[in-house]
């Protein structure tokens, strides 16, 4: 496997433009010619799908939903950054590529993630000018606040609704290619399979959701947006279909994995308190800036938060990080928490759980004005709790938000099969190995809006292509493995339901052994246990699993189980990844690395790269690949947040 | 919280396809945990079906936080349940008392064909969108965005439109399965605001023939969508939306 990042030469604030300008283009009047498919219509697929049709490219467009409204993107709640300097407060796109580069602890790409920044104020540009309802001063001006990781107030945000309102105004775009014809959307179709010719991606294999039917779809050049795979732990912040198939298929024909044991675990989000639940909730890190981080001093004290004395109080993020104080990055903040629980200082009926206080500042800005902002997460948090944030503190836990890690893509966003790229979450690019806040969404648009355009146009300019068929060769093939694959799993529920189990009893095994060993901490011993015990689970899913229903009409049942296959065989190179990484790095804790203070500790002598994994076949031991990272324009250091 | 548990009858309405007849059927549903969502309650069902060989009620959800408009039934008469301003993914069963007996139907209109039990096709508000719920702009070339101001208090009441999710609770809800809450959500977020204006009139003639072309019917301010709808969408925007659309028609002549 080539790893060839083709990161453009000469001074960092020069090496977009130059790219542009040596990558080659494909003539307007051409452009018809060619066929390009995008899988997803989060804000990654949405905004490529757009912005490819409007150039004048052929455009397929497909989503596992009801309507690509409704990609997971859309519950993104706090923001989006840019470099703007609205608030005249310091920022530049040098310190924007800064903070995410240290924020993602020296794990990224310089050159990606100084294009990110870069782009990051056109994309606002975009979005008013689509008509999103960023929040407004009373003077008409766009309103910014801060997050996590940042000294600066550069977080555009629609109330705590922004991933929506960005998703809408992407859609909008991408219905008004739809209604043009430049787009044919294929909504409730599920991608199977990658299909590879020659050498170089030219189709999907997807399942109609709604039939069973097995479709094959032929274009020129494929690209994919669909996003992390965070569900391996059963429980997470993602919505419910939100997988790794389509990642993972690509994976198996020939696409690299980078860092796949890099998953953010987001500090604020509601305590698990029940084996029946079928989610974490997220409550929006911007709560962290007005509201305080605290535990109880003493071990076991069972008294009501409002009881609890000031003097009685931990407020260890602020006592710890005085300078960053509650606004931290988000595994630091996480990490934090899950140390006092272990202390046996965590609240709540499990004890796992601490408080996030906002009885200060209200004391301090009025009830009026803390409503205002927070308003809408408070009445979510009280729906799922039945507890008032504006009477007593919110209890928060860590849970599992988004996957740093992802397809490998060079500069250009393409993966390893060449015609193959990746956009957006289900690439592993520009966060490192810990992404900031506001910092998801930002990345989803760059990749569709304004760079993947040009990357196409460069493949799409230097290749010939010969026409396929849907009707031959590769495309059958890829539809006969699906097709013989469904079969397999739904061989089990032939002659009834005795000794057998379901999926989600399958899936929620793995997401205990996942959380367990390869989740917030993570040691030698733990990761080696997970990988042996895998197996054991994978077999029970292909032995015994049952599944009411057919292949041949709506069968949500079959649907999960399908993703549920490919978590039960992508856990394995988590793991390896995991126990490769003998380090500690950003999200990636691992005990044996280890500050005196109990922080990450970075090895870059021997770490400092991307590990990129390749699949050498059913039953083959994956083979890791190194991507080292040169820094060139800044020096990695210790990450301080005091 | 609250730690208790509840038994219920259910009675779900079960159709294995479009073409099929459907009817409701009765399920007993003991040790529901009242912090459990309701389709957390569905979830528990539904293991429940698959271990006696049965299928599962079909339903469609995504994101379980109230935000990407997929899921939804109707609940004893009311389109995503009881509770004011909530989505089905986000009503509790603290909500219900043990021995509830609740009768769960899928979101009905013309234009809404079911597909199976309580999932239905809802396409007909995506293809509203697409006749011009947008502004025209490519990407690329936009002016800077601080370039464009606009009052706080417009911005404010463009986002009360713009929060619209598309679950249509509001046509399931209305006697005359009208989508004109959705249809004027939309038109209204863009009414509101500088960008919109351009094609404001194209706009509300553009999506008010759709929805006709779709099946749904028209308002006869029964306002029950308002009563349902999950994000507290006014009917003052159905309001803006016949002003837009009367200007629209009047001045094109």
């Amino acid at each position: 496997m080539e790893l060839n990042s083709r990161v453009p030469s000469g001074p960092l604030d020069k090496k977009w433009s130059n790219h542009r300008f040596a990558n080659k283009l494909v003539n307007p009047a051409n452009r018809r010619k060619y066929s390009v498919i995008v899988v997803g219509t989060g804000l990654a697929g949405a905004s490529a799908s757009a912005t490819l049709a409007e150039q004048g490219y052929q455009v397929k467009t497909f989503c596992i939903q009801d309507s690509p409204r409704r990609a997971h993107s859309i519950a993104a709640q706090g923001g989006i950054n840019a470099a703007k300097n609205y608030q005249n407060d310091g920022d530049s796109i040098h310190r924007l590529f800064y903070d995410t580069i240290k924020g993602g602890d020296f794990r990224a790409r310089e050159a990606n993630v100084y294009r990110l920044a870069e782009i990051s104020n056109q994309i606002i540009d975009q979005c008013v000018a689509q008509g999103v309802p960023f929040a407004r001063e009373y003077g008409g001006t766009l309103a910014n606040r801060s997050f996590g990781g940042a000294q600066v107030s550069r977080t555009f945000y629609a109330r705590g609704q922004t991933g929506q309102q960005l998703l809408l105004g992407a859609y909008g775009a991408l219905s008004r290619q739809i209604r043009s014809g430049r787009v044919q959307m294929f909504a409730r179709r599920e991608m199977m399979d990658v299909v590879v010719v020659d050498g170089r991606a030219r189709g999907i294999t997807v399942r109609n959701i709604m039939t069973g039917e097995i479709e094959s779809h032929a274009a020129d050049a494929v690209i994919l947006a669909t996003g992390g795979y965070g569900n391996v732990y059963f429980l997470s912040t993602n919505a419910m279909a939100s997988n790794v198939t389509a990642a993972w298929r690509a994976h198996k024909r020939g696409a690299g994995f980078a860092n796949p044991s890099f998953v953010q675990i987001h500090p604020t989000c509601i305590p698990v308190h029940g084996d029946y639940q079928s989610k974490l909730t997220l409550m929006s890190e911007s709560l962290r800036n007005d509201g305080r981080v605290w535990v109880p001093k003493n071990k076991d004290d069972k008294r009501r938060p409002a009881d609890i004395p000031e003097s009685d109080r931990d407020y260890y993020l602020e006592n710890k990080y005085p300078s960053f104080g509650n606004l931290v990055p988000r595994d630091v903040a996480s990490r934090n928490a899950k140390e006092q629980c272990d202390q046996g200082k965590g609240v709540g009926t499990t004890g796992l759980a601490v408080y996030l206080d906002f009885a200060d500042a209200i004391k301090r800005d009025g009830r009026e004005t803390i409503w205002k902002k927070y308003g809408n997460l408070f009445q979510m948090y009280e729906k799922i709790t039945a507890s008032d944030p504006m009477a007593e503190p919110m209890m928060i836990y860590p849970a599992v938000h988004y996957t740093m890690g992802g397809l490998w893509v060079d500069y250009d966003l393409m993966t390893t099969i060449p015609g193959l790229f990746a956009i957006g979450e289900c690439n592993f690019s520009d966060h490192g190995a810990n992404r900031l806040g506001a910092s998801a969404l930002m990345q989803g648009l760059a990749d569709g809006y304004f760079i993947i355009a040009t990357s196409v146009a460069h493949y799409l300019g230097t290749s010939k292509f010969e026409k396929v068929s849907e009707h031959e060769g590769s495309f059958i093939d890829s539809r006969r493995w699906v097709e013989d694959r469904i079969a397999r799993i739904l061989r089990n529920s032939v002659g009834g339901t005795a000794g057998k189990c379901t999926v989600d009893e399958i899936h929620k095994e793995l997401g205990r052994l996942m959380w367990d060993n390869c989740g917030m901490a993570r040691n030698r011993q733990g990761l080696e246990a997970a990988l042996a015990e895998l197996p054991r689970i994978r077999e029970t899913f292909w032995n015994r699993v049952y599944l009411p229903g057919s292949n041949k009409e709506i069968n949500q049942s079959l649907e999960r189980a399908g993703r549920v296959a490919d978590f039960l065989e992508f856990a394995d190179v988590m793991i390896r990844d995991a126990l490769a990484r003998e380090e500690s790095c950003g999200c990636h804790l691992r005990e044996e690395s280890q500050t005196e203070e109990n922080e990450a500790k970075r090895d870059d002598a021997n770490y400092s790269h991307v590990s990129v994994w390749e699949h050498r076949g059913e039953g083959e031991e994956p083979l890791m690949h190194k991507e080292p990272l040169v820094f060139e324009f800044v020096t990695p250091t210790q990450r301080s947040y005091k | 919280m609250d730690m208790s548990s509840i038994n219920l009858t259910l009675k779900i309405w079960r159709q294995a396809n479009s073409d099929a007849l459907g009817g409701l059927e009765t399920y007993n549903l003991d040790g529901i945990h009242t912090d459990m969502s309701f389709l957390e309650m569905l979830d528990v069902l539904n293991e429940k079906l698959t271990k006696e060989g049965k299928d599962p009620v079909a339903f469609d959800h995504d994101c379980r936080e109230g935000i990407c408009g997929m899921c939804g039934a109707v609940v004893n008469g009311v389109a995503h349940g009881p509770e004011k301003e909530t989505t089905l993914c986000q009503l509790h069963m603290r909500h219900f008392k043990s021995g509830d007996t609740l009768v769960i139907e899928p979101f009905r209109s013309r234009a809404f064909p079911v597909r199976k039990d309580l999932l239905v096709d809802r396409s007909a508000l995506d293809r509203i969108i697409q006749a011009g719920g947008y502004v025209s702009v490519n990407t690329g070339g936009a002016p800077d965005a601080n370039g464009l101001p606009i009052a706080s208090q417009q911005a404010e009441l463009a986002m009360d439109a713009a929060a619209c999710i598309g679950c249509g609770a509001c046509v399931a809800s209305c006697p005359n399965g009208a989508a004109m809450l959705f249809t004027s959500a939309k038109i209204s977020q863009l009414a509101l605001l500088p960008q919109g204006q351009v094609e404001r009139k194209q706009r509300a003639l553009a999506m008010v023939a759709q929805m006709d072309v779709e099946g749904f019917g028209n308002c006869t301010n029964a306002r029950e969508c308002e009563a349902v709808c999950p994000k507290g969408i006014s009917i003052r925007n159905i309001a803006r939306l016949n002003r837009e659309y009367l200007k629209a028609v009047l001045s094109e002549g």
